[in-house]
């Protein structure tokens, strides 16, 4: 079935804040923002007089601090620069041209403080981005290590490696229209939930809010909220008395979006030389840049949820320390906090199969957990799984024994392209971030439903998926499923940590039994029986075991009044989504190339509704996965600005994607559903980092930090 | 300066700023907002439009350079039925937050002129300037394969 938000996508286009006409932003102007050039300077002076255009900066804003305490990042730098791309002015012209041209000179005068780059240099804590705090670890999550789990240990390895910083990279950079109309802000965001944007606009400005998202061209964890940047148009288009429009540059977006991933994580594994896993250790630094974002509280709480994977081992201490970098405030990035831990503990496995001499299969069959539910040492409680399944679907759709196979030949030939086998095998906490969620589901005039969600979907096609579900259960023709308006949609929470058909869904279902319910009544009034002796069959409504019989339509049911119900749904524990990804490089040992083979993936979430829009998320999360196992970073040079890095990934960088279908239910939610928005991501990047090591073990080679670019492999082997 | 230019079948002509590039005439002069704006260095392909039937990135050329040349954007493809291109893209799920469909769409009417048939390769290495951030390109590459065949 076609997706129902596709038709205006291939004829017209979306239509995304840059597309807004609405009329009220007849006259608008727009806004740009200074940006500090460096990363950690005090600011001695801002300098607009040159500037054909207005200008505000932090003197000018009078609006209550952005936080409590003094590491909050403020609605615009008022002393002290702390990361390159960090907003220091706004900059409001009559049009686009001239606003470039103004914003370029203003001038700031900036005296250069010592940067913090790269967590040692901050847990060092010479230098401190706040001094009055006395350090730049801003929090501390999970235990304290005693380390008498490793006591019985044949075996124990001890790693420190790293995962990456990454850019999220949505193909919509952030932008937003702002207008005030009758004491009201109304503000188009693309935002992944417009309710806690409203919320945190209306509390800065102490006026009300109304938030309209458009569609989002793209948010991956990056669009959560509003920004700092909105609150400061929102109180500009107010001081100005005239609607301001604002939209980055990609450069822009590349320093001054938040970024993901970011954490050095040292991993000790102990076990027996039979393959048994009995301990494992993640200690781990998170970057979290230069302002606590949730790289700050919830990248380390799921890191440490996490860590045990899929795997049954008696010790699992998970801890992690989030520190402040003069460098871009680190957040949620597709599967954030879960992708790092999934990295640390498959590369763990990996680690101890090679010093034991193990098949990495084989050490992870050893220690799979079997029985369900299962609570793992850092406290997650896993609802059900089958990890066993899972791996053996893919390794055979992929052949691994014949690939083992071919890999020896070819070195046993001295080929110096080598095959290298990857598995990643991953257990990921989905819904696990925010509340409930609201839902109203109204059957109008011409037996129309109409569904309000407070999911915000931005490409991942619930919207379609509701559609089906809607439809399906009412027998109606028409869904019409609206979201992100704060004024449409009572209460919302939004689409973030893979948790919308969960909590939006099931909270669609209970408002579609309820509207049922309700039907059910009237159609027992108008037919004149009891409501135990009405049936709806495919959209009518009829008296029980008489088919024949005229039956009311959901037009006719509701041609003078319409049904409705409203719902809030929080009645769902997290589900544990679960999977197995097989991964098959090339590795060219003289130019260091590496060239991805093939990608087999299980991915098991649970009962699916939608099986195309299931097949789209993972299709995506691989490719990001992949893409930050072989190709991008953001890196800094020392004095804290941007490295040139790769953004994005091409299409001829990727294989066709096997899928291998798995379901099994949870009855943690009504509908029996796990979240699959991130899974693709969590399993490929490790095993695509695992089948690139696999490829050198003969070197000598048993760990590559990611991306496993040309320039690092062939460093590793020569 | 005075542009003219023929956007998806219709003459237009407007006074611009001699720096307007073509993909801000198409979208802030002439409201034709499908042409997406990505990036500012060339690298994202959402801005593809036809050029005298050519695939191009307006944010490229200056509305000035297209001056007395021929533009098809995404909304003037369809006929009074969706251009196969179109069609398959709907059918294959090629879009997810379809910020980069319209430029991907133009790439792709382009590619399948120069090669009705590509394979899977071809199609793969002829998308390289066009990102898309959301799809993973496989049901992209379904859609130009069902589109060609
Ligand atoms: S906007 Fe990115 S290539 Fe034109
Ligand atoms: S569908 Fe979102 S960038 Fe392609």
């Amino acid at each position: 079935m076609a997706r129902i938000e596709d038709w205006a996508l291939i004829t017209s286009g979306g239509r995304y804040v840059e597309d807004v006409r609405d009329p009220a932003l007849a006259g608008c102007r727009y806004g740009a923002f200074v940006r500090s050039p460096v990363a950690h300077a005090r600011i001695t002076g801002i300098d607009g007089s040159a500037c054909r255009a207005d200008v505000f900066t932090a003197a000018d804003l009078d609006l209550p601090p952005a936080g409590r305490g003094p590491v909050v990042q403020p609605w615009l730098a008022r002393d002290v620069v702390r990361y390159v791309g960090e907003p220091v002015a706004l900059v409001v012209a009559d049009d686009r041209h001239r606003l470039a041209d103004a914003a370029a000179v203003v001038r700031v005068g900036y005296e250069p403080l010592e940067p913090v780059i790269g967590v040692e240099q901050a847990l060092a804590g010479e230098v401190l981005l706040f001094p009055e705090t006395g350090s730049n670890v801003v929090r501390v999550h999970g235990t304290s290590f005693d380390g008498a789990g490793f006591e019985g240990c044949e075996v124990v390895v001890t790693r420190t490696i790293v995962n990456q910083r990454l850019a999220p990279l949505p193909l919509e950079v952030r932008g937003a229209a702002c207008v005030w109309l009758a004491g009201r802000l109304v503000v188009w965001l693309p935002t992944q939930n417009a309710h806690a944007a409203r919320d945190l606009i209306a509390a800065a400005l102490g006026a009300p809010v109304r938030v309209i998202t458009p569609d989002v061209g793209g948010a991956f964890g990056a669009k959560m909220g509003a920004d700092p940047e909105v609150v400061v148009l929102g109180w500009a288009a107010r001081r100005l008395g005239r609607p301001i429009r604002w939209t980055e540059t990609r450069s822009e977006n590349l320093v001054a979006m938040t970024h993901g991933r970011g954490q050095r994580q040292t991993i000790t594994i102990g076990g027996r030389r039979d393959g048994t896993v009995l301990a494992f250790r993640l200690d781990a630094v998170q970057d979290a840049g230069a302002y606590p974002r949730s790289a700050a509280k919830l990248l380390p709480k799921f890191t440490c949820l996490m860590a045990a994977g899929a795997y049954r081992i008696p010790v699992v201490e998970a801890r992690v320390r989030a520190v402040l970098t003069n460098t871009t405030p680190v957040a949620s990035y597709r599967g954030a906090g879960r992708p790092e831990a999934t990295a640390a503990i498959e590369r763990a496995m990996d680690l101890f199969a090679a010093r034991i001499g193990m098949d990495p299969v084989a050490v992870r069959r050893i220690n799979f957990i079997r029985s369900f539910p299962y609570t793992t040492p850092t406290g997650a409680c896993y609802d059900s799984g089958d990890y066993h399944t899972a791996l053996d679907r893919v390794l055979a759709a992929g052949g691994y024994r014949e690939l083992r196979a071919e890999q020896e030949r070819r070195r046993a030939a001295g080929d110096v392209v080598a095959l290298g086998l990857g598995i990643g095998c991953y257990v990921e906490v989905t819904g696990g971030g925010g509340v409930g969620e609201g839902a109203r589901v109204v059957v109008g005039r011409g037996g129309v439903a109409t569904v309000h969600t407070g999911s915000s979907p931005h490409g991942q096609g619930l919207a379609s998926t509701l559609t089906m579900l809607v439809s399906h259960r009412l027998g109606v023709d028409q869904v019409i499923v609206r979201h992100g308006d704060t004024d449409l949609i009572a209460r919302g929470t939004g689409t973030f940590g893979s948790r919308s058909l969960q909590y939006g869904g099931s909270a669609v279902s209970r408002a579609v039994d309820l509207v049922v319910d309700r039907a059910r009544d009237r159609a027992a009034d108008m037919l004149e029986t009891a409501a135990g002796d009405v049936e709806l069959t495919a959209g009518v409504w009829r008296v029980r075991g008489a088919p024949s019989s005229r039956g009311l339509t959901w037009a006719e049911l509701c041609s003078a009044e319409e049904l409705a119900a409203d719902v809030w749904f929080d009645d769902a524990e997290p589900t544990y989504s679960f999977g197995a990804h097989l991964s098959v490089v090339e590795v060219d040992t003289e130019t260091g190339r590496v060239v991805l083979r093939r990608m087999v993936a299980v991915d098991d979430a649970g009962r699916v509704i939608n099986p195309e829009t299931c097949v789209g998320q993972r299709h995506g999360g691989l490719a990001q996965g992949i893409a930050q196992a072989l190709f991008e970073e953001v890196r800094h040079h020392p004095d804290g600005s941007l490295v040139d890095g790769c953004w994005g990934v091409g299409a001829s960088e990727l294989p066709d994607f096997e899928l291998l279908d798995m379901a099994t239910p949870t009855t943690r939610n009504p509908l029996g559903v796990k979240g699959i928005g991130e899974s693709g991501t969590i399993g490929s990047a490790p095993a695509v980092q695992n089948a690139v090591i696999d490829a050198l073990s003969h070197l000598g080679v048993d760990h590559l930090d990611m991306p496993a670019s040309p320039m690092r492999v062939w460093q590793a082997i020569s | 300066m005075k542009v003219t230019i023929e956007v998806n079948g219709t003459v237009t002509s407007h006074d611009v700023e001699d720096r307007t590039l073509l993909v801000h005439y198409l979208r802030d002069t002439l409201g034709l907002t499908a042409t997406n704006v990505g990036c500012d260095t060339s690298a994202c392909g959402a801005c593809t439009v036809l050029l005298d039937g050519e695939s191009v990135k307006s944010c490229t050329i200056l509305a000035a350079q297209a001056s007395g040349h021929m533009v098809v954007t995404l909304e003037g493809l369809a006929g009074s039925e969706l251009h196969p291109v179109q069609r398959a893209f709907r059918e294959r799920h090629g879009s997810q937050c379809g910020f980069c469909t319209p430029g991907m769409i133009m790439a792709v009417v382009s590619l399948l002129r120069d090669n009705p048939k590509p394979d899977r390769d071809e199609i793969r290495l002829a998308l390289k300037g066009n990102l898309c951030r959301c799809t993973g390109y496989q049901n992209i590459v379904d859609a130009v394969e069902a589109a060609g065949s």
